[in-house]
């Protein structure tokens, strides 16, 4: 690289630039590609042992003995989208609740105390499609850990003074979710996409939270405790003591019960311009929305390099075109999402000053429905692969990271190789294969525009899309007739 | 990329700073592992062996942010920033010779502009519109001879992963992670964006950064009143000023003001570079130095001469619109090279770390007043005096007086009683391990190290610096308690919730700015 020296440098540029002016094409000397690239260091990542008891419990071990610590996590099926409509929030209240509660041995409070003093942590939380009781300690205090772990997996307490305090946090985010732009626009653009009853996107209300009970709490532990558990361990322990451990907690347990498989529909959004009036912002947050993948779809890895040309990084056609060149927006960007056991959502996101609303969501259509109009180039795939491929590693590149990922392939079921076989398809990837992925997966006419902004700033207004009527959505809060929070402070 | 801001950590539960300790064999075994140079030219670098997997991650640490901002720049270490990106004279362009050319016409452009828009008395518009569209064709006429994203392209088809800067009113950081082959050409794009920037693209970049501005201070209420809140406190230190920039300001920015920014802070002795990953220090450093003695020397910037001068009048500020309330308050404290910098950190830990915390325990737990109620510092920055905050979010049907009112029956306590043994041996035990765990991630490592060296002039502190944590007594937050939260010595800041008609018209309302 020291070859080139600054004057020999400008020297050469000049007299090419002499001969053949106006050549902008051809770019100057690229001293970046001479740098040698050496052979990458052997790697085998470190795969946790798995066990699978006969009643069906999975048990992952994966020892890293770098720092004196051990982390765990038992993992059970069932969450949010599983929950009643009616008492929409419960199972953020029980992830809450579970642990402040504590045990019949120990309240929540006291296990607080002892945790703490020992720079240690136990806690549970409710998801869309899972709840989880996970914990970490030094590694002396880890045998203590564990059964305190143990004792509330198996004998938790839901107590009504923590529910209801659980209620009141719930309750504050609901009374403050209209505060935050791009809380809105996430919100109710998946509402778009979903349909604002369904177990993906329906939101927890005062008066579903409300009418959530410590039986409710109780009924949902023991009827999710018999799922199929997925349990993890790792960091600085013992296996074989651990193992035996875990057997004598696990072992005798009946056969586990699986959840009940789901039947969901999912239509995507009614194609059309949305409308939130916020009258506190100066910024529109437009949102592109539309049905996004599966994991299971078999175009995943060409649907994956389609993401990286659209919206992935510096050089993709959203962030060079709207950021770059225009100068609309600080916040670009978007793709597919890939759920592993659902549709997720298509979405594009741009962030741009209120004059600039139409604009920009113009240039944004405009680059989606350039992924069926404007052909991919050898160029595109070529770099998208290299963005992808060239960091693959960082998948991988921790023994938490290797866990985690295999944990999430064995709860959803996929093959514990996916990594591999993703990777491979990725690297086999073909202009053609985008270009028949674009016109088969990419349907502009099927998308919905969510813009949440000021319309007094808003000019022109959002007629000028030429989309057709411009609907307006209510976000108003529903107050129940009683607020839940207020009822219980005297 | 991003501005730094603390006060969402702080909304978001967070710690608003990690503080780390360990005992005396870990640092042991970093000294084993760590090689530390100086060059020439002042630039520290310092390589870190952690051989686990075939990765690094490095930050590049500059001791400027946009507290050096100048008188009517403010924005203007965060707008450089991302200049850093767009970059160099061989990266980035077709032809640098005639795009140079073309980038001073596009300075000169701005500046007729600029002169015109500025006039008080006669400004022309007929003219202002000529100049605006000459300004315009000189841009245009510049990006001829720009490949756009080029040094971030190449950085991420060679797998950069976690790409980013940030900058704080303290300091500007870059930062990513790369498979160890790429070491020698993370180390031509690093060294050479620091040496050898171009000002590509600045008038679009400034728009950006004005969105970012839209974006995290304007449309967002916690944002407007952080913003509020720091400008009330602060009278005469740039601690009080907008970091992102007052729109006024940082829509006026030019390329020139960015380039002097570059000239002066962006030398040898102002950046530390930190490595950590699998890099071997005796193959590593003699390459590393070759790139990295590109960076000019140039003399360390002299000190800021500002000193906020003591408070003596309780100040607050109230913001009456729409969204729901929030109630904030600051006293100031003096900077982290302090004796008593643990002390505050110890406070901090015992009022508000976790659900054993007492702020949790009275305001939420007990009294059922708050959803969220934290005290933490040094906020906006900890390189010069800043403030010891405390905030709290209510319960819907609780106000801002009532977070007040329990905030401080906790800070008496504390003047008037000791803290439990129990509590204060806690601080201990989770600092000590709180260390431990932030030692397993490179880029986390990278980061505090780079830090730690710049602000202590020895990365062992990151290590040593527990011997101070062990030294805190019960006494100790008694005495600086009394000290420190003393209503001359406050500002608070709080939102009231307000009905639609009753609500001031937010900022947001009227765009600022020049263009």
């Amino acid at each position: 690289m020291k070859s080139l020296s600054m004057k020999n440098f400008f020297g050469i540029t000049l007299a090419l630039a002499a001969i053949a002016p106006g050549a902008l094409s051809a770019q100057q000397e690229k001293p970046w590609e001479k740098i040698p690239i050496p052979k990458l260091h052997q790697f085998k990542p470190q795969e946790p042992e798995r066990i699978e008891l006969k009643n069906g419990i999975v048990i992952f071990l994966q020892e890293d003995h770098e720092l004196p610590f051990v982390s765990g996590s038992v993992l059970i099926p069932g969450g949010s989208r599983d929950e009643d409509a009616a008492r929409t929030g419960m199972v953020g209240l029980y992830g809450q609740t579970w642990r402040t509660s504590g045990t019949a041995k120990m309240d929540g409070d006291a296990m607080d105390d002892l945790l703490e003093a020992k720079a240690a942590h136990i806690e549970t939380e409710g998801g869309e499609d899972s709840t989880v009781l996970a914990w970490d300690s030094l590694k002396g205090d880890a045998d203590q850990v564990f059964s305190l772990a143990m004792d509330l997996l198996f004998h938790p307490k839901f107590s009504v003074e923590k529910l209801a305090l659980a209620q009141q946090q719930e309750a504050t985010g609901i009374v403050r979710r209209n505060d935050d732009e791009s809380g809105i626009a996430d919100r109710e653009s998946s509402k778009l996409v979903y349909g604002a009853n369904s177990p993906y996107t329906r939101e927890p209300e005062l008066s579903t939270i409300g009418a959530v009970t410590v039986d409710d709490l109780k009924a949902w532990h023991n009827r999710t405790i018999h799922g199929r558990l997925i349990i993890a361990i790792s960091g600085d322990f013992d296996a074989a003591a651990t193992e035996a451990r875990l057997r004598a907690a696990f072992e005798a347990l009946p056969p586990v019960v699986p959840e009940p498989a789901r039947h969901d529909v999912f239509a995507g959004p009614t194609p059309g311009v949305y409308f939130i009036q916020k009258s506190d912002v100066n910024q529109s947050n437009v949102q592109i929305v539309g049905l996004g993948m599966d994991r299971r779809n078999p175009d995943l890895a060409t649907l994956s390099v389609m993401n990286e040309i659209l919206g992935g990084g510096f050089a993709s056609r959203l962030f060079q075109k709207i950021r770059t060149e225009l100068g609309l927006a600080y916040e670009v960007g978007g793709g597919f999402g890939f759920a592993y056991d659902h549709p997720a959502s298509f979405r594009v996101v741009a962030l741009t000053q209120s004059a600039f609303t139409v604009e920009t969501t113009k240039q944004a259509l405009s680059e989606i429905a350039g992924l069926t109009t404007r052909p991919f180039t050898q160029e595109e795939l070529d770099r998208a692969k290299d963005n992808i491929l060239n960091s693959f590693l960082f998948r991988y590149d921790t023994r938490d990271k290797v866990l985690a990922e295999r944990v999430r392939l064995d709860f959803y079921g996929y093959p514990a190789n996916y990594l591999e076989t993703y990777k491979a398809a990725l690297e086999k990837v073909t202009v053609a294969d985008l270009n028949a992925a674009a016109k088969k997966y990419v349907h502009p006419d099927k998308l919905a525009v969510l813009v949440v902004g000021d319309s007094a700033q808003i000019k022109p207004g959002l007629d000028d899309l030429k989309l057709g009527p411009v609907h307006s959505i209510d976000i108003t809060i529903p107050q129940p007739k009683q607020a839940p929070a207020a009822e219980k402070n005297q | 990329m991003q501005i730094r801001l603390r006060t969402a950590a702080f909304f978001l539960g967070l710690a608003a700073m990690a503080l780390y300790g360990a005992q005396a064999q870990d640092l042991k075994s970093f000294e084993q592992k760590i090689t530390t140079k100086v060059l020439p030219n002042g630039l520290t670098l310092i390589l870190c062996e952690r051989p686990d997997a075939p990765v690094f991650s490095y930050t590049t640490f500059i001791d400027a942010g946009d507290v050096n901002d100048p008188s009517g720049e403010s924005g203007l270490a965060h707008m450089f920033e991302h200049l850093a990106f767009k970059g160099t004279s061989q990266i980035g362009t077709t032809d640098y010779a005639a795009e140079k050319v073309a980038l001073a016409k596009v300075e000169d452009a701005n500046d007729a502009y600029e002169a015109e828009y500025l006039k008080a008395v006669g400004r022309d518009e007929n003219k202002l519109a000529e100049l605006k569209k000459a300004f315009l064709a000189a841009q245009a006429e510049a990006e001829k001879f720009v490949v756009p994203n080029q040094f971030t392209d190449v950085a991420e088809r060679n797998g950069a992963e976690g790409l980013n800067a940030a900058t704080g009113l303290d300091d500007t950081s870059y930062f990513w992670s790369m498979p160890e082959n790429r070491l020698e050409l993370w180390a031509w794009l690093e060294s050479g964006r620091l040496s050898d920037v171009v000002p590509r693209e600045f008038y679009k970049e400034r728009n950006v950064v004005i969105e970012e501005r839209r974006m995290r201070t304007d449309s967002n209420p916690e944002g407007r009143l952080f913003e509020q809140f720091a400008a009330t406190a602060y009278v005469a230190h740039n601690y009080g000023r907008s970091g992102i920039g007052w729109p006024s300001e940082v829509s006026q920015i030019n390329a020139t003001e960015a380039m002097e920014f570059h000239k002066k802070y962006y030398v040898g002795a102002n950046i530390v570079v930190a490595v950590v990953g699998d890099v071997k220090a005796s193959e590593a450093m003699p390459m590393l130095e070759k790139y990295f003695s590109k960076v000019p020397a140039g003399p360390r910037p002299e000190e800021m001469t500002t000193v906020e001068p003591k408070q003596f009048a309780e100040k607050s500020v109230v913001i009456r619109e729409q969204t729901q309330p929030i109630y904030i308050e600051g006293y100031h404290r003096p900077d982290y090279h302090d004796p008593d910098d643990s002390v505050y950190d110890a406070i901090s830990d015992i009022l508000s770390n976790g659900r054993v915390s007492r702020l949790y325990r009275s305001l939420v737990r007990d009294q059922q007043i708050a959803a969220i109620a934290e005290g933490f510092s040094p906020f906006p920055g900890d390189k010069y005096p800043g403030l010891f905050v405390f905030g709290a979010i209510p319960l819907p049907g609780h106000t801002p007086a009532e977070m007040r009112d329990g905030i401080h029956k906790q800070i008496e306590k504390l003047r008037t009683a000791d803290v439990s043994d129990e509590e204060l041996q806690m601080y201990k035990t989770r600092t000590r391990a709180d260390l431990l765990r932030g030692l397993a991630d490179n880029q986390g490592l990278a980061n505090d190290l780079a830090e730690y060296q710049t602000r202590y002039g020895d990365w062992r502190e990151l290590f040593q610096q527990l011997d101070r944590v062990d030294k805190v007594t019960k006494a100790d937050i008694r005495r600086v308690a009394n000290k420190v939260f003393v209503a001359s010595n406050r500002t608070s800041a709080e939102i009231d919730t307000a009905a639609p008609e009753a609500a001031a018209k937010a900022p947001a309302a009227k765009d600022g700015g020049a263009q």
